[in-house]
């Protein structure tokens, strides 16, 4: 690990100013930053602690509830008017990692979870991510783990965040500022970059931009919503396929859906073309395989990661099943 | 008094554990010791073209950067042909084997700057192709010089005249991946020099006098000026059984910087550093008549060895005796790749040998049509055909009866896909378990003190499976005392000298040997007068056990049955064991608690083995890719179901003079078959290559 500058701002224009300079990092719950620069994957030279900040708040209102940035995963998790309104985002943040680790990790720091690609943790290996221009050591390399869509020629690194799958289909809205005073709003679907040619940025935050919350809108899909991940074991893993899905059902019919995926994408997956087929349709176990049947359209496999796509399909199908009460 | 020995007490060490009071290596307290870092090439094979020293040397706190280039020249030549010997890599010249091989040591006044010195080294390389793995080199199998027991190959009766006569063949090729053993303390030294030709280590290791061995022979000074000293050890399993490079790299650091020197192999290390269980091609063909009655068998391994080293993983030896078959044919063949040495990992053989045999014999009763239970008792083998010899004990009958029973398997329903609940498909799965019953020579020194109590010492290890405990209580009974007025000490070769804690023998060699010493210093204390006594000076005695000679009449095993129930989610693959049953018979127990946490521990493991563990190597680098415990899984809490183990008791005059058959090993055997034939049993599908990942039974 490198030397480096570190610094604990107590307000948040510091805190603010203190991101605008070059080669700094924002440091919230430390369970991706602190284990990446360990590894000399991450070197930056001034560390921003925001654990003097007050953001960790959950705001609870009729129609809306606000999560400050630095909420712990387990006190969104734990949290009963969440898991009532929006239990697929307490089910995801529940299937990821330990429960010590969701202690320490924070929201807005699993927003910019980095990806956990070995390719990419070893610095002794090429990537693009880490190291624009050295190559992808993972396109013809050991890719069971990577995505199977939104991949590129320089990258193919799957986001793992569980959290994100679910702020995903919860149509999640991002609350950002910056030193110059600005603040902005976005949809949670505007915050990840595909890698293109540039997979060393991932989200369309400038330097210096903090996200400050996240604010969830009550919706019927919303609270149906629920989230099944597959993985090697039954805990402490990452997702071979997941989803994060929402159904409003009126009389059997379904008048709004939701679906994303994770685990097999490079950022956290919206998949339209189900929603749109589930739309209008009556719930039932056919329909929602139907529907699973239209993911991942356009995905390019490998040898390794193939089994995904039909898995994928099937989460889907499960987690459908489990929202619309079929299962 | 009532005898301590097959009673369930408390681990003596338990609560030094739990507490953090038990020493262990690293743990060492070590007046002004610096700390090493090992750097790895991040190529497979090569030769160091340049390294950049100067900026390595110029961070600050740096006391020495030791490379091939100025390392004192030791001796690399092994002295014996010992199994337990490996060829080391202590930066002798600028080959690069294997990938993440040491190519230098940075040794700084603390680790965070040494760790960081090490990374400026920048490496370049002439880099040369690699074979990364053993299925490229299938080709260039060769026999193996030698095996630690037995012959590579061997032959009984005619394998051609029995399969030609056989109404039923399974013809199957079963994989095992190369995996890791990743105890949970890492391998760790502390060096400390005493004058030019004297050297104390303090080492995590299941054997204290292979290392004082050696390192003796590396640094050409005599076997008493080296002292190493092991109380504690968060795990071995194998990896630790033999001295690997970092230990000596770790003493030459020490001397080179003329200080003590810490050296703690990384998470990462642990993947190359250290062996691993090499990668297998089990080819197995089983011929029975229409009855099942097993006619001919053959079991053909190639495992992987690494370039420049020899290590042959004997899956195939229990197949030698496990059934009766008139005509049988095994053997054992290497291919080199470039890649570290493979090396013992618990139950090295019979733990990846049984989950070919013990497969390919649940293929045949399908095939035969029979339970798999049945299947086995028809071959059930009342002698050791091959070596002829009669078994000094078996029970593998009741192993089967009391765990069948105790698991409900005549509810089975021996229809693959027939057993269902909700969305998961049910299987029950069955297999036989087997370790030999090893001993070794080994010694140790009892103490009366004047104060009543006894101190008993051997320089044994407790690599967690409870040697302080049931050496403890040996030592109770023999003295006809309680425990709590004896103290046992072990891990110091100033202690009397006992072999590597390996091979589940340590209780069957160093149980015996405490046993001796104690009986010997019974009597020197009986022959005490009261003013003997009175004169406040201990008395010691000290004894030798020796492997019993009646051995040799019999073949000696440990045997034992595992039922698994597994549950497959039929649309989504995952894998869940709901529950295991096994029964092992292994001689006397000891300790009841501590042996069923040995069982429970190798079932575990098995359960790891069978569904999750791969160390996986890139094609391209030979670079293993899953090289931390979230990429190379085992398994959590979450994973382990109700763990149920019958403990049959034996009564073997012939092994030993405890009657102990070792415990150590067997719990893993067998248990990576009995699930892969329940996953059979409620999905159809035969997965016959290790692990048995989800991806390989979404249909």
């Amino acid at each position: 690990m490198n030397a480096f500058e570190y610094i604990r701002p107590l307000d948040e224009a510091e805190a603010l100013r203190a991101l605008a300079e070059p080669d700094t990092a924002a440091l919230a719950g430390g369970t991706t930053l602190v284990d990446l620069m360990r590894l000399d994957v991450m070197q930056p030279k001034r560390v921003v602690d925001l654990g003097g900040l007050k953001l960790d708040a959950i705001d609870v209102k009729p129609g809306a509830i606000t999560i400050g940035a630095l909420a712990s995963n387990t006190a969104v998790a734990d949290h009963p008017e969440i898991k009532a309104r929006f239990p697929a985002l307490a089910e995801a943040i529940d299937a990821g990692a330990s429960g010590q680790i969701r202690n320490m990790a924070s929201v807005g720091g699993n927003l910019l979870q980095r990806t956990r690609c070995s390719y990419f943790r070893d610095t002794a290996s090429p990537c693009n991510k880490r190291e624009p221009g050295s190559g992808c050591a993972a396109i013809d390399g050991y890719n069971r783990m990577h995505a199977v869509i939104g991949g590129s020629r320089d990258c193919i690194a799957v986001h793992p965040s569980d959290m994100c799958v679910a702020l995903m289909a919860l149509d999640a809205v991002v609350h950002v500022k910056s030193a110059s005073g600005g603040e902005r709003v976005m949809p949670f679907v505007d915050l990840h970059t595909l890698p293109d040619d540039k997979p060393h940025i991932e989200s369309t935050l400038t330097p210096g931009e903090l996200i400050t919350s996240i604010e969830l809108r009550d919706s019927g899909f919303a609270k149906t919503s629920r989230y099944v991940k597959v993985r090697d074991r039954a805990s402490f893993a990452f997702a071979l396929a997941s989803a994060a899905v929402g159904l409003e059902v009126a009389g059997g019919t379904i008048n709004a859906a939701r679906v994303a995926l994770g685990g097999v994408a490079t950022k956290p997956w919206r998949e339209h073309a189900v929603e749109a087929q589930l739309v209008g349709k009556r719930a039932s176990k056919d329909a929602f395989a139907g529907a699973a049947a239209l993911a991942l359209r356009g995905a390019e496999p490998r040898p390794d990661n193939a089994f995904k796509i039909a898995l994928a399909k099937r989460v889907i199908a499960r987690a459908l099943e489990l929202a619309g009460g079929l299962s | 008094m009532k005898p301590s020995v097959g009673t369930p007490i408390d681990r003596i060490d338990a609560v030094k554990k739990v507490t953090g009071r038990a020493t262990y290596a690293a743990d060492t307290e070590v007046t002004k010791v610096a700390h090493a870092v090992i750097a790895t090439s991040p190529i497979g094979k090569g030769t160091i073209a340049a390294l950049d020293i100067d900026a390595v040397r110029k961070q600050p706190g740096v006391l020495a950067v030791i490379t091939h280039a100025n390392a004192p020249h030791v001796t690399l030549k092994k002295q014996g042909n010992g199994p337990n010997e490996r060829v080391l890599q202590l930066l002798q010249d600028a080959e690069v084997h294997y990938n993440d091989q040491p190519i230098a040591v940075v040794v700084a006044d603390t680790l965070e700057r040494a760790q960081h010195a090490a990374s400026m080294l920048a490496p370049r390389f002439k880099t040369a192709g690699v074979l990364a793995t053993l299925e490229q080199g299938l080709g260039s199998a060769h026999k193996p010089n030698g095996m630690v027991h037995g012959e590579p190959d061997s032959s009984r009766g005619s394998f051609d005249v029995g399969i030609a006569a056989a109404k039923h063949v399974v013809d199957a090729t079963y994989t095992t991946p190369n995996e890791n053993h990743n105890p949970m303390e890492p391998h760790a030294t502390i060096a400390v020099w005493n004058g030019g030709d004297h050297v104390t280590l303090y080492d995590s290791t299941q054997g204290i006098f292979g290392v004082r061995q050696r390192i003796a022979e590396i640094f050409a000074i005599p076997k008493a000026n080296v002292r190493v000293i092991d109380q504690f050890v968060g795990g071995g399993f194998g990896c630790k059984g033999t001295p690997w490079s970092h230990v000596a790299l770790c003493a030459l650091a020490a001397k080179v910087v003329n200080r003590p020197v810490k050296l703690a192999v990384t998470r990462p290390q642990m993947f190359s550093l250290v062996g691993h269980r090499p990668h297998t091609v089990q080819h197995v063909r089983l011929g029975a008549d229409p009855t099942g009655k097993l006619l001919a068998t053959e079991h053909a391994v190639t495992s992987e060895t690494s370039m420049f080293d020899e290590f042959v993983e004997p899956s195939a030896l229990q197949t030698r005796m496990l059934y009766a078959c008139p005509n049988l044919i095994t053997s054992h063949r290497l291919v080199g790749v470039d890649a570290p040495t493979p090396t013992f990992m618990r139950a090295p053989g019979e733990s990846s040998g049984t989950f070919a045999i013990e497969s390919a014999m649940d293929e045949l009763a399908y095939l035969v049509g029979i339970d798999p239970i049945e299947l086995r008792l028809r071959n059930y083998a009342d002698k050791d055909e091959q070596e002829n010899k009669p078994f000094s004990s078996k029970s593998l009958r009741q192993c089967y009866e009391q765990a069948a029973a105790k698991f409900g398997w005549s509810k089975r329903s021996p229809k693959p896909r027939s057993m269902r609940d909700g969305h998961e498909l049910v299987g029950y799965g069955m297999a036989t378990a087997t370790y030999p019953a090893n001993q070794w020579p080994a010694s140790a020194r009892a103490t009366w003190r004047p104060d009543g109590t006894y101190l008993v010492q051997s320089g044994t290890q407790d690599l967690g499976t409870g040697t302080y405990t049931v050496m403890t209580q040996i030592a109770a009974d023999e003295l006809g005392v309680t425990t709590d007025k004896v103290t046992f000490e072990l891990g110091d070769t100033a202690f009397p000298e006992a072999p590597v804690s390996g091979g589940s023998t340590t209780a069957s060699s160093v149980g015996p040997a405490v046993k001796a010493a104690c009986a010997l210093l019974k009597l020197k204390v009986a022959a005490m007068t009261p003013a003997d006594k009175a004169a406040g000076q201990p008395v010691t005695a000290e004894a030798a056990s020796e492997v019993s000679p009646q051995r040799k009449q019999f073949s000696l095993h440990s045997f034992g049955a595992d039922f698994v129930e597994v549950r497959v989610d039929e649309q989504l693959g995952q894998i869940r064991i709901a529950r295991v049953v096994a029964a092992f018979a292994t001689g006397k127990i000891l300790n009841p608690k501590t042996a069923n946490n040995q069982f429970v521990g190798g079932i575990v493991w098995g359960i790891g083995m069978a569904l999750q563990e791969h160390t996986v190597r890139d094609r391209r680098t030979g670079r293993v890719v899953t090289r931390d415990l979230a990429d190379y899984h085992v398994p959590v809490n979450a994973d382990i179901p109700a763990i149920d183990v019958i403990s049959i008791d034996e009564v073997d005059p012939h092994v030993n003079a405890l009657g102990t058959k070792g415990i150590g090993e067997i719990g893993i055997t067998g248990v990576t078959a009995a699930i892969a034939n329940a996953v059979y049993h409620a999905t159809g599908t035969r997965v016959r290559d290790l692990p048995i990942t989800l991806d390989k039974v979404l249909v």
